[in-house]
Formats: structure tokens, sequence, C-alpha cells
């Protein structure tokens, strides 16, 4: 079973629809016990930063990620969840988890698109991903596929961690992690069919590591 | 870089098609989840469902649509029509949707789209406008009026102006309808999707006139749109959405090409 971290950041269904579609057992839960007994953890959100953070430390579950990073349990993070495992966002100037190393940035206004035109801010539709690094997640997906963007801040991690790049305006990262801990900037549970296989395959690393059912 | 996007649009009334669907072989559809499904699997870079059921009832019945859509495909789509308070944006949403379109509502309670944006973020909310040219004048300087009713109401406002105005208030998005090019099949009126995509920034998407995938490569480069609409052509099984991004693609076009 996979646990979808519920802390009040957004609408967390569309998440659960895509691991129901894919017969992947889930729940949307705050329950320490139940996150616990989880085979793999999703870690989703869209929002402002300041009140998510705020948000996870008054319910611990700040606390309960932590916990199940250093049991080594497999933790996806997406979009917002992408951005606050990192140290700092300087959205509301807000320490963020520091679970990965790292920090967000804005997406200045002044950058321009390959045609010239000034960027629209957010970030908004289907972009490409440049591979920087091998992924398991990405087994199986073709280097063409393109993946579903929502976002005005994006992450900028230890460049370790870089999975890999977007271009919009600039080269940012809109994948990080290492193994079994991974976050992605896009929303692959919006993505069509190479998204539903990231979360396959994040399914498919749970259980052969923690033997999910 | 962003792909330009392709997005057809469904009318529904009261759960149903307004029109059937011919794909090739001619099969009649009147089921928007699955006519949305064939569009998702073909393809489409998101959908838009415009409700034009105006009873209660009907509200009910597209909501359970949404519902089943968003079990079924995994792209963002929008519903529009019959959308004119938070409280039905918030329906719309949980039942799936990513994104509410707001036309003649936002029209006549302009707050309703501040509102959204702030209760759901910007980029949940599209503001879709009825645009007619029109004499310029003093009080419609760009030529360009805002029009509702399908065009046969005059708003007195000023197209450029409103654009502008809802990016202010927290619009994510814009769709622009022209009501001259829209059934005429000659192309997107883009002297307007241009003048407007110059003055905001924010997404702007073409509506009205498609006829051929070479009116999609001008809207999005001539009309500097980040999407174009399309109905009929491709509801009518004349051209396909693989088909019409084939032909973007061979004009240079970055259209999304693997789903």
């Amino acid at each position: 079973m996979l646990a979808i971290i519920d802390y009040k950041a957004g609408n967390l269904t569309s998440v659960r629809r895509a691991l129901d579609y894919l017969d992947i057992p889930c729940r949307i839960t705050a329950d320490k016990a139940e996150i616990d007994s989880a085979d793999g953890v999703i870690f989703p959100g869209v929002g402002a930063a300041g009140s998510a953070m705020v948000n996870l430390r008054n319910s611990g579950l700040d606390q309960v990620l932590r916990e199940q990073v250093a049991v080594s349990k497999p933790v996806l993070g997406i979009c917002l969840g992408c951005q606050i495992i990192l140290d700092f966002s300087p959205e509301n100037e807000t320490e963020t988890l520091g679970i990965v190393p790292g920090r967000c940035q804005k997406f200045s206004p002044d950058l321009q698109e390959e045609d010239g035109n000034p960027i629209n801010i957010p970030h908004m539709g289907w972009n490409s991903l440049h591979l920087e690094k091998e992924c398991a997640l990405l087994e199986g997906i073709s280097p063409e596929a393109e993946f579903y963007f929502v976002h005005s801040y994006y992450p900028e991690p230890d460049p370790e961690y870089v999975i890999t790049t977007t271009t919009y305006g600039t080269r940012f990262c809109s994948m990080h992690g290492r193994e079994g801990l991974w976050a992605t900037q896009f929303h692959p549970e919006k993505s069509g069919r190479p998204g539903l296989q990231l979360l396959q395959n994040f399914f498919n690393y749970c259980r052969e590591v923690h033997g999910a059912q | 870089m962003l792909s330009k996007r392709i997005i057809p649009c469904l009318d529904v009334r009261n759960g149903r098609l307004t029109k059937g669907i011919k794909f090739k072989g001619n099969v009649d559809i009147g089921d928007p989840v699955e006519t949305a499904r064939l569009y998702y699997e073909q393809g489409a870079d998101e959908i838009v469902f415009y409700d034009i059921t105006a009873s209660a009832e009907g509200r009910g019945i597209m909501l359970k649509v949404v519902e089943q859509v968003a079990s079924q495909i995994f792209i963002p789509f929008s519903v529009g029509g019959g959308v004119s308070t938070v409280s039905d944006m918030r329906d719309v949403l949980l039942a799936g949707a990513e994104k509410i379109s707001v036309n003649s509502a936002a029209v006549k309670t302009p707050h309703i789209i501040t509102e959204g944006a702030e209760a759901f973020g910007s980029q949940c909310v599209v503001v879709g406008m009825d645009v007619l040219q029109v004499p310029v004048t003093e009080q419609i300087p760009s030529g360009y009026e805002i029009v509702i009713h399908g065009g046969r109401k005059h708003m007195g406002i000023d197209a450029l102006w409103w654009a502008k105005e809802v990016e202010r208030l927290g619009a994510g998005e814009l769709c622009i309808n022209s009501i001259d090019a829209d059934g005429t099949r000659d192309g997107y009126e883009l002297n307007l999707t241009r003048l407007i995509a110059e003055n905001v920034r924010i997404p702007v998407i073409a509506s009205g006139g498609a006829g051929n995938p070479q009116h999609m490569v001008d809207a999005v480069t001539a009309g500097k749109a980040s999407a174009a609409l399309i109905a009929s052509i491709v509801h009518y099984g004349e051209y396909t959405v693989p088909g019409i991004k084939d032909y973007m693609h061979k004009q240079g076009v970055k259209v999304r090409r693997e789903w």
C-alpha cells in the first residue's frame, strides 16, 4: 500500500485516481501508524510553501516524513512536495524540510522562451525532460515523452541529485533524487501514459524493496 | 520549451454530447466520457467540456461526467458553462477537473475571477471571452468588443482592456473566441489573438474558425497563442489529433508527439 500524505495542500485525489486506475492500493492519510505501515510514500501538494510548512509542522507530519526517509522507505515528492523537501524556498522566505540539500528559485519574468517571446509565469503546460542521470522511475518511458507542469518556483538541489532538466527560459531541474528518494516538479498523474508509467515504476520499486503487496 | 497545445472542445447537455461525434467508421458517440477517452488516447493535450445545461439538475449530471472523466483520463481538463459562483468552481474541481472556465459570469461578476484565483490558484481559472469586431470608437478603441449570449448581447467593453483586466483580477489563462470567425472554418482571428497575446503575460488559447491544420500553425505562430481549441474539424473525422500534430511538427511547431 502506498500512503499519500494528507497535509491539506490542495486536492490530493488526482494522485489517488491515477493509482486506482493502475490498481495500486493507496490511502490518503495523515495517520502516522498508517504511513509507517505503508510500503512507499507519495508526497504531493500544490499551493504556497509557507502555509504547507505550517500545516506539516502543526500536524507533526514533517517529522513523520523525515522518519520514513531515515528508514529508507521509498518516497516520491510531486510538485510542491518536490520543492519543500529541499532546505529553503524564497516563497514566503520559508525554511523547508531539509531532506535533500538545495533550495528553490522563482522563474524570472525577464526570461525568454526559445522563440524570443517573454515567458509566462507560471510555467504551465507540456514540456520535455533532458536526462542527466539514469533513474529507475524513467524505465520504459520514451526520451521524447513530455510531462505536465504547473509551477512558478523550481527546485535547485545539489548538482549530484539532478536527474532531469527542462528548458523554459532557463534550464532548471525538473526531477531530482537518489535511489529510494525521488521528486518530480511535473505532475505524473496528469501526464498521460508516461506519467502513469512513472507511478507504476515507483510502485514496482516499493514492491521489490519493501515487499508491497 | 513548452509545447503548443491542441485542445478538443466538447459541448455537453444533460450529460450527453449535443451533437453525435463521428470518428472514423462513422460510429456515433454521444457519451462525453467515452469521447474524452478517445481524444486522450489520440494525444489531445487537454480537453474542454462546455456544459450548456442551465438547470441545477443538469449541473449534478455534469459533475458525475467530470468524475468519470477524471478516473479515466490523465491529462488536464477544464469545464465551462454553468459555473457562476466560487461554490460551483469548488464542485467542479473536487470532481476532478483541473480548471474552470468562466465567460459571461466573469463579465457580470468580475470578482469571481479573484475569488476563484485566491481559493484555488490562478492556474485553475480560465476566462473565456466572446469577441466581435466592431468599428473603433472611444469606448472600444481596439475595435474588438466583448459580447455574451453567443454574440447577441453587446457589453460595451473593449476586448483588449478586458483581457488585461481579467489578468489583473487573477485569471490564469484566456480563451479568446472570435464570434466573427466561429463556424467559418476560414481560420482563427489572428489579429485579435495576437493583439491580446502580446499584451498579457498569461497563456492565450485561440478559439473559433479552425478549418485545417495550417490554421492551428497560424494561431500559435502569427497569432502567438499557446494553444488552439478545436471542435468540428476533429469531431466529424475530417482530421485527427495525431494528424494535426504531425502537420504542425513538420511546420516546425513544437507539439507533444509521444503519449
